[in-house]
């Protein structure tokens, strides 16, 4: 067999994605030159592609829905854009962006999604959800206590995964390429045969899990079949070996529908395949190529069915197909493959896309080349994101991960995450000034605040009451998530992305906060100037009266950008002093997605100065248009937020106008490839590159037709421009597009 | 020494921290800094305080970046240049000085001798009556002179110019110009700077009258007849 041709490893022995990674890449030093262009069968499909969009467009955001079968691995058929020019074949459904239900997350959420374009799910189904089949949402519902029911509602904890799937697992998409999956069954029987009593709850949970993650694989075969292929044995060739990997993520995006369902780092791995078959003059680049732009296009096609209210925290239809490339390895070489700049190269044969997620892992030590091309086509596309390969590496202890959803590290095949949604720290500012009242409603959410009466607010006094609100938070934060995750697990539980997982994996639960830089501002304008709170007849704060200047978040300035980094701290130490369903490991991100918006509706006043209904800057980055000293400036504030605090990862969304990169392409790239060296140098986590001028979105709201695949990054993510809501895209214009350096 | 500082990606090779000097001799009547001009104000630095912001700059600088000191005309204080450039260098840090190139003295010549690894001169026009009536000074040879000892020197040179309708662009300007240097080893490239109104407002918070008001901007085709005349003479021509 092929296989054999393989440098050899224990990855022969045990399934060890890493070891045969890492035993058989061939790392690329080269320029972009290589590279070809879209075959015409690719054209002929992404035609059919951009025509099935728009109509998508035209129709209020959905193509069609499958409104009798539920989702399921292998629960529908075959299905092609147009079969005979298809080299990667695969759809979630049996026709091109036809949209399906996945009920197990909340039957009352599908049945909504349905109604807004009309729609209703067949009766049968309809009476089996509501009489006899429980859901994720009905259990999380029924162990929900008042406190959190309250917090919830009033927007403290937003965004919470209790009526959609949590998403950001990632199964090791490789290990069918790889192994085949009889071979995949026979280790996880092995490991059935060891999960030995007592039998206490853990241990029968997990029989139970991975009972169902055999099915799951069980499954998969059966899916395979349904177009001709055979995933129980190992992928033969490169054609297959992206073939097999496909099919093992669409197992996961037919059964799931969680916010991000991230792909992990295939690039370097299939690149393997194709380095042997070219090699082997089995192949040509084009052929190459072609595998990878279709690859590419169907997961550009992923979607699943929202309800409209999903679109105020998720704007813009995403998925996060996120996909990790480069990096290096922690024998010193580059995990940069000619195979990572050919899936770069699909956003120019197929035109930008925010999907797939396309985040460079950077690295100091990254080819200059690649570099180079990823400056250039960050510049071009404003499609890709860029995380610090060299910070989570060291800090993380792995050279094999992808990245979850937006921004966060996850171990490949090792390590799970639980998606913790996030808690909005501004309002919780806001409990420590009204006695622990909601500043709208005047409900009491926490005791053990004291009334603020005095007429100036006082830096330390602010501090203890704020302390005391941020544990508050936290434990009501942490209940929620608890119970969530349990029901998830029982109710929803991923067999399709468990079973590519070893058994047992580590897990670490993501929590997030939204509101960072309003908190620093708002210290800072306590601490340094003189801030009058106005008070109603309630005694709830409604405004705020500032007296002087005070430093503000986005200016390399120390006196305020510790107040940031502080406040990340002790929140997250409030979260690890409490205890996580399944042991998981407490972590945090600075992360907002598009939810800034709605979480500046739900936020009354601030002392920053900020009115009430202003939205919140995204993630980690400064309030918009202060950060008013250039954009190296900016960087630098947000760099400060510790990496150790903040595990899950910290978003930075960065605009700049292409001239204040340089005066020519060449200029501009060089610089864009310094400033991401000088930033991670700096240890920062993440950015988000937009090269853009501001007319051009203005341009783009005006005459929406004009720019189908105008792509911009928002937080941890991108969007067609033109699928933002007005006010979303409002918001982006006004965020701060750095004119100078 | 007095400053106010930020980056920049259009003041020398790559990115740049640029240290902006208080005081200018000249009045241009485009400066982009009018608020420069005047000898007194700004903020006063202590150089190893510089050197320390600079150091913490110094991961942005990538291979080709580093600190250009521009103004105002910065060596008015060449004096106190040499000790900032000194200690930059031993950092390893890229140094570019930004100038009218109107002061030749022992400092200025020490500047460009030992510790200038960079000199942008800015040549403003090629005649005796426009250089005045553009800068309010007269004797253009005074920045010549400057070139001829940067040139001896035998240390990297670009030249900078400004580019005004029907003020700087007529063609026999750009010829006289580029017959003037083109044997001069040291210079890499001259750089066009396309004129903009982007200064008026500063002009006119300072109370000043903004003289050029009449003048307009280039069109992209005026940029390239200016760019493809240089080219007869120059190595390389950049269109800032
Ligand atoms: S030489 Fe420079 S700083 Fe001085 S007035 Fe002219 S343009 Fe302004």
């Amino acid at each position: 067999m092929k296989i054999k041709t393989f440098n050899t490893g224990i990855w022969e022995k045990t399934i060890n994605l890493r070891d045969f990674v890492t035993k058989n890449i061939t790392p690329y030093h080269g320029t972009y030159d290589f590279l070809e262009g879209p075959s015409e069968k690719t054209l002929k499909l992404w035609d059919i592609c951009k025509q099935g969009t728009k109509e998508e467009r035209q129709r209020n955001g959905v193509h069609s829905v499958d409104t009798d079968i539920v989702s399921g691995i292998n629960a529908f058929q075959a299905g092609y854009i147009d079969r005979e020019n298809e080299v990667i074949v695969g759809l979630q459904t049996d026709a091109l962006l036809k949209r399906s239900m996945k009920p197990f997350g909340g039957f009352k959420v599908v049945e909504k999604a349905l109604s807004e374009h009309g729609l209703k799910p067949n009766n049968q189904l309809s009476e089996l959800f509501t009489k006899y089949v429980k859901s994720h949402n009905d259990g999380v519902f029924d162990a929900y206590t008042d406190e959190i029911r309250k917090f919830r509602s009033l927007g403290f904890l937003t965004g919470l995964p209790d009526n959609y799937a949590r998403g950001r697992i990632i199964g090791d998409y490789r290990r069918i390429a790889l192994y085949g999956v009889t071979r995949l069954i026979e280790a996880k029987k092995q490991d059935l045969a060891n999960i030995a009593g007592p039998m206490s709850d853990n241990v029968i949970r997990l029989r139970e899990e991975v009972s169902e993650q055999i099915k799951a694989l069980k499954e998969i075969v059966g899916m395979g079949k349904s177009y001709g292929l055979d995933l129980s044995r190992p992928a033969e060739n490169a054609q297959e070996a992206v073939q097999w990997t496909y099919m093992s993520y669409l197992a996961a995006v037919k059964e799931q529908d969680g916010a991000a369902m991230s792909l992990g780092n295939v690039s370097s791995f299939l690149d393997i395949f194709i380095q042997r078959d070219l090699e082997d003059g089995i192949i040509t680049e084009v052929e190459a190529q072609e595998y990878i732009d279709q690859f590419v296009m169907k997961l550009r096609m992923v979607r699943h069915l929202r309800m409209e209210a999903y679109d105020e925290i998720f704007a813009g239809d995403p998925t996060w197909v996120t996909e990790a490339i480069g990096g290096m390895l922690e024998d010193g070489r580059t995990k940069v493959t000619k195979t990572s700049f050919r899936f770069l190269n699909t956003l120019y044969n197929l035109g930008a896309s925010p999907e797939p997620n396309i985040t460079i892992l950077w690295s100091e030590n990254l080819p200059q080349n690649f570099k180079n091309y990823c400056a250039k086509v960050s510049i071009d596309t404003s499609s890709i994101q860029f995380e610090n390969d060299d910070l989570m590496r060291s800090k993380r202890g792995s050279d094999d991960y992808g990245i979850a959803c937006c921004v966060s590290f996850q171990e490949l095949g090792k390590s799970i995450q639980f998606f913790g949604a996030r808690t909005n720290l501004a309002k919780t500012l806001l409990l420590a000034l009204n006695g622990g009242r909601c500043e709208f409603t005047g409900t009491q959410m926490i005791d053990g605040i004291p009334v603020y009466t005095d007429e100036y607010l006082d830096f330390d006094k602010v501090m203890d009451n704020f302390r005391i609100a941020m544990k508050e938070v936290a434990r009501v934060y942490n209940d929620s998530m608890n119970i969530i995750h349990y029901m998830h697990d029982k109710y929803y539980y991923e067999k399709a992305q468990m079973a590519l997982i070893d058994t047992n994996p580590s897990i670490n639960i993501a929590y997030g906060i939204a509101g960072l830089s309003i908190v620093a501002d708002s210290l800072s304008a306590i601490k340094h100037a003189k801030v009058k709170p106005i008070r109603n007849e309630e005694g709830l704060t409604v405004d705020f009266q500032i007296e002087g200047e005070f430093p503000k978040y986005g200016n390399d300035d120390d006196r305020v950008d510790f107040l940031a980094s502080n406040a990340v701290a002790e929140f997250n130490n409030e979260l690890k002093k409490l205890p996580v369903y399944k042991d998981a490991e407490p972590t945090m991100s600075v992360l907002t997605i598009t939810s800034n918006v709605s979480y500046g509706k739900k936020t009354g006043a601030t002392p920053d100065g900020r009115a009430q209904g202003v939205p919140f800057a995204p993630g980690a980055n400064p309030m918009h248009g202060r950060d008013c000293n250039g954009a190296i400036a900016s960087l630098n504030s947000v760099s400060k937020i510790n990496y150790d605090d903040s595990k899950d990862g910290i978003s930075n969304t960065f605009s700049i106008v292409p001239k204040s990169l340089g005066s020519d392409e060449e200029e501009q790239i060089e610089n864009l490839a310094t400033t991401l060296d000088g930033y991670f140098s700096r240890n920062a986590q993440h950015l988000n590159v937009n090269v853009l001028n501001k007319e051009m979105l203005l341009d783009a709201m005006e005459n929406p037709d004009e720019y189908p695949q105008l792509t911009i990054r928002v937080s941890g993510y991108a969007v067609n421009f033109v699928r933002l809501t007005k006010e979303q895209q409002l918001e982006v214009i006004t965020r701060s597009f750095h004119e100078s350096m | 020494m007095h400053s106010i500082e930020s980056f920049g990606t259009h003041d020398g090779p790559g990115i740049r921290w640029v240290v902006f000097l208080q005081g200018c001799k000249l009045k241009c009547l485009y400066c982009h800094n009018p608020d420069t001009i005047e000898t007194s104000g700004g903020t006063e630095y202590d150089i190893e305080e510089l050197v320390q912001m600079a150091l913490k700059m110094k991961p942005y600088f990538g291979k080709k970046g580093g600190v250009t000191v521009s103004g105002g005309e910065p060596l008015l204080q060449a004096k106190e240049i040499i000790p900032f450039f000194k200690r930059l260098k031993e950092e390893g840090i890229h140094t570019n000085i930004d100038t009218n190139g109107r002061i030749l003295n022992s400092f200025s010549k020490e500047l460009l001798d030992d510790y200038a690894d960079l000199v942008m001169l800015d040549i403003k026009h090629m005649t005796e009556e426009g250089y005045l009536a553009l800068t309010g000074v007269s004797c253009k040879e005074t920045t010549f002179n400057f070139a001829a000892y940067r040139e001896a020197s035998g240390k990297a040179m670009w030249l900078r110019y400004v580019l005004i309708p029907g003020i700087t662009n007529q063609p026999e300007l750009l010829h006289a110009m580029g017959k003037y240097f083109k044997d001069y080893q040291t210079i890499e490239k001259i750089e066009i700077q396309p004129y903009h109104k982007l200064g008026v407002h500063k002009w006119e918070a300072l109370g000043w009258d903004y003289q050029l008001k009449e003048a307009r901007e280039n069109t992209p085709e005026e940029l390239i007849a200016a760019s493809d005349i240089l080219k007869n003479y120059f190595k390389k021509v950049k269109i800032n």
